[in-house]
């Protein structure tokens, strides 16, 4: 009896040992992929951020919180602080507000939706390097679009007109208008994901709850705002997620359009540490720069999960 | 309250005629119920009357009113889904207050008709919870204290026992007829299980293909059935068709009865049953069968007729005999098979 037990748990042993084996083997390549890709980067940006290097040569020179303290003090850092928030909350607002009101359109039907449901998902498939020689044109000092029509309707380059005198907006080459330039690029690009997922989202509330809210005499705002968003507020939490994520730590356009100008006034986090570091290459600071993204970044993320976790919950 | 009144009303949707051309008029305080099978175009046509569906022709008078151009929100009806439909974010209380919050109602008497609603269903200790914590019975609850809040005009009903395991669905039957004695608001309930029907309208209005094939009262439908059709509706199991003498002759289960244990009279129809088999339901007996030299008709299926005899019986029946039975004249009913109309007893149509 007790030699047939102990037999058997041994038998039991060596299949567990055989099943940790397994489970062992199959998460390796997860966890080696993550520490290779995201562990060692991220070790090599917190040991370059305390120490001087460069790309101009070998030395590595231990200087401690130096970096961090000529960043705070520095104000094209305090500029592209700010800017990264500011082009971060000005994309997502907009993104939130018009995926809402395109995807509310979508929902219904009209002649022609495909043509419009085609046109709202071009950007994204388009490739986006090709896209913002796209925009470059459209915001031309000489050439845009944008200007060409404000002067046809007469709000732009006559002696009375409500937008200035002169023939062109310069929309690169002006601190504000080189902020709202990079914003409209971000919401052109993102918007198509966000209006998929929002139109997903109103996809899934029943038809019934709808129907029943109109006939409990709610009218078009009180469905929207007390049923519809409420019931869809998961689903709208990852697209906030998406929307951040793709812009808080994105250089595209900015590199493409403004190259962080003019005089640094459209630089972001993202983009200041790329002509830091690779352009310029101070890899010391650079480093510094992208760190100080990590808070921000993790410190929304963890937000956002939760919150998506209680309203799934609740 | 109010009472309602549709006329010649039709709702397409492109070539399919959902509704097509629906006439009635209800009392006020009156409760219809709408029977048909699926796809017979009651719900649409409880739909159109809410609003929710365009009609494409013909009117809906609440009231005084004719509604045809408006929303559902101008109508002032209540309305409870099948699924209930709650909003599932918010408390049950805030549920029950919705209608309310949507026509500006003070705190305080939105407060005492929630509490009203409420304790009518008996659901007072619920208020705090969330849709998804409320067992089914308790969500029909909600849904109807919704519905009933505020005073609507009218009270519309789709389907709302179906949801509801068999149990309980007797009990909110009940319920369902003792709150409308006491609250008294104008009706309508739409549903395909006949039985329901039977059991709560004041009145029942059988749809087929967009139409309304017979109205009245439920033991008049039940007794004497317009036409073929409904006469294969009504009853569980339904009325039994048979054709005899070039003419299609209808008479409900329990009125076949077997000559050895129960006394015909002179001009009762006599006829033998072929009894191919038997089913003890505790208090009821079931015996299907044919009659041999009777086709039967329309619907020409294997075992074509049954009959409901009481349980007792069981011992003096056995499958595979043929025996004879009967069925008293005023329980047949006789109907033209070219038309599928009932040509006698003459009665209310």
């Amino acid at each position: 009896m007790s030699a047939l037990s102990a037999g058997r748990t041994a038998e039991e042993r060596s299949s567990a040992v055989r099943d940790t084996l397994l489970a062992v083997g199959m998460i390796a390549p997860a966890v080696l992929f993550i520490l290779l890709l995201v562990g060692v980067p991220f070790g090599l940006a917190i040991y370059y951020s305390l120490h001087d290097v460069t790309t101009g040569g070998t030395a590595v020179k231990w200087v401690g919180l130096t970096h961090f303290v000529e960043l705070v003090r520095d104000r094209n850092f305090q500029q592209a602080l700010a800017n990264t928030v500011l082009f971060t909350f000005g994309t997502l607002i907009a993104v939130l507000v018009l995926g809402t009101i395109l995807a509310e359109l979508l929902m219904r039907d009209f002649r022609g939706k495909w043509v419009v449901r085609f046109l709202i998902l071009l950007p994204w498939t388009a490739p986006v390097a090709l896209g913002l020689i796209g925009w470059l044109w459209m915001y031309d000092s000489v050439f845009s679009p944008i200007d060409w029509f404000l002067r046809q309707v007469g709000l732009l380059g006559s002696a009375d007109a409500a937008l200035g005198r002169l023939p062109n907006l310069y929309w690169l080459g002006d601190k504000v208008l080189a902020k709202v330039s990079i914003i409209v690029v971000n919401v052109w690009r993102i918007l198509p994901l966000a209006t998929v997922i929002v139109l997903a989202g109103l996809n899934s509330v029943p038809r019934d709850v709808i129907e029943q809210a109109r006939v409990d005499r709610a009218g078009y705002f009180r469905r929207l705002f007390q049923v519809v968003l409420p019931m869809i507020s998961p689903i709208l939490m990852v697209a906030i997620l998406f929307t951040f994520i793709f812009t808080v730590a994105d250089m595209i356009p900015i590199f493409i359009l403004t190259r962080g100008g003019p005089a640094n006034s459209t630089n972001t986090l993202a983009s200041l540490a790329f002509f830091t570091g690779i352009l310029g290459g101070n890899l010391g600071r650079c480093a510094a720069i992208a760190l100080f993204l990590l808070p921000v970044l993790g410190g929304v993320s963890a937000v956002l999960l939760r919150l998506i976790r209680r309203s799934e919950v609740t | 309250m109010a009472k309602l009144t549709v006329r010649d009303l039709h709702t397409h949707f492109g070539s399919v005629k959902a509704v097509d051309g629906v006439s009635i008029d209800v009392r006020d305080g009156e409760f219809l119920v709408l029977l048909g099978a699926s796809g017979s175009g009651k719900t649409t046509l409880m739909r159109t009357i809410a609003g929710l569906e365009k009609s494409t022709s013909g009117d809906v008078v609440i009231g005084d009113r004719v509604v045809n151009g408006l929303p559902p929100n101008d109508r002032n009806i209540a309305m409870v889904f099948q699924s209930y439909a709650l909003y599932p974010h918010k408390s049950v209380a805030r549920n029950i207050s919705f209608p309310l919050e949507a026509v500006r109602t003070s705190k305080e008497k939105t407060r005492e008709r929630v509490e009203w609603a409420a304790n009518l269903f008996g659901i007072g200790h619920l208020l705090d919870r969330k849709p998804r914590m409320l067992s089914g019975g308790e969500r029909q609850r909600v849904a109807l204290a919704r519905a009933l809040v505020r005073e609507p005009n009218l009270f519309l009903l789709d389907e709302p026992l179906s949801n509801l395991d068999a149990k309980l669905r007797h009990q909110a039957r009940h319920e369902l007829k003792k709150l409308h004695g006491r609250i008294g608001i104008t009706t309508i309930y739409v549903t395909h299980d006949q039985v329901e029907a039977m059991g709560l309208g004041e009145r029942v209005a059988v749809m087929n293909f967009g139409k309304i094939e017979q109205i009245g009262k439920p033991s008049d439908i039940y007794r004497e059935p317009a036409n073929t059709f409904v006469a294969r509706f009504m009853g569980s199991p339904a009325m039994n068709l048979i054709t005899k003498g070039g003419e299609i002759l209808g008479f409900h289960p329990e009125n076949l009865l077997p000559v050895g244990e129960f006394q015909p009279d002179a001009d009762s129809l006599r006829l033998n049953f072929m009894v191919s088999g038997m089913e003890d339901l505790g208090a009821d007996l079931l015996l299907y069968g044919s009659i041999p030299g009777a086709d039967t008709t329309p619907m020409g299926e294997g075992a074509d007729v049954i009959a409901k005899l009481p349980a007792r019986l069981a011992s003096s029946m056995s499958v595979g005999s043929e025996q004879e039975f009967f069925v008293r004249e005023r329980y047949v009913n006789r109907f033209d098979p070219a038309s599928g109309r009932r040509t006698s007893p003459a009665g209310a149509s």
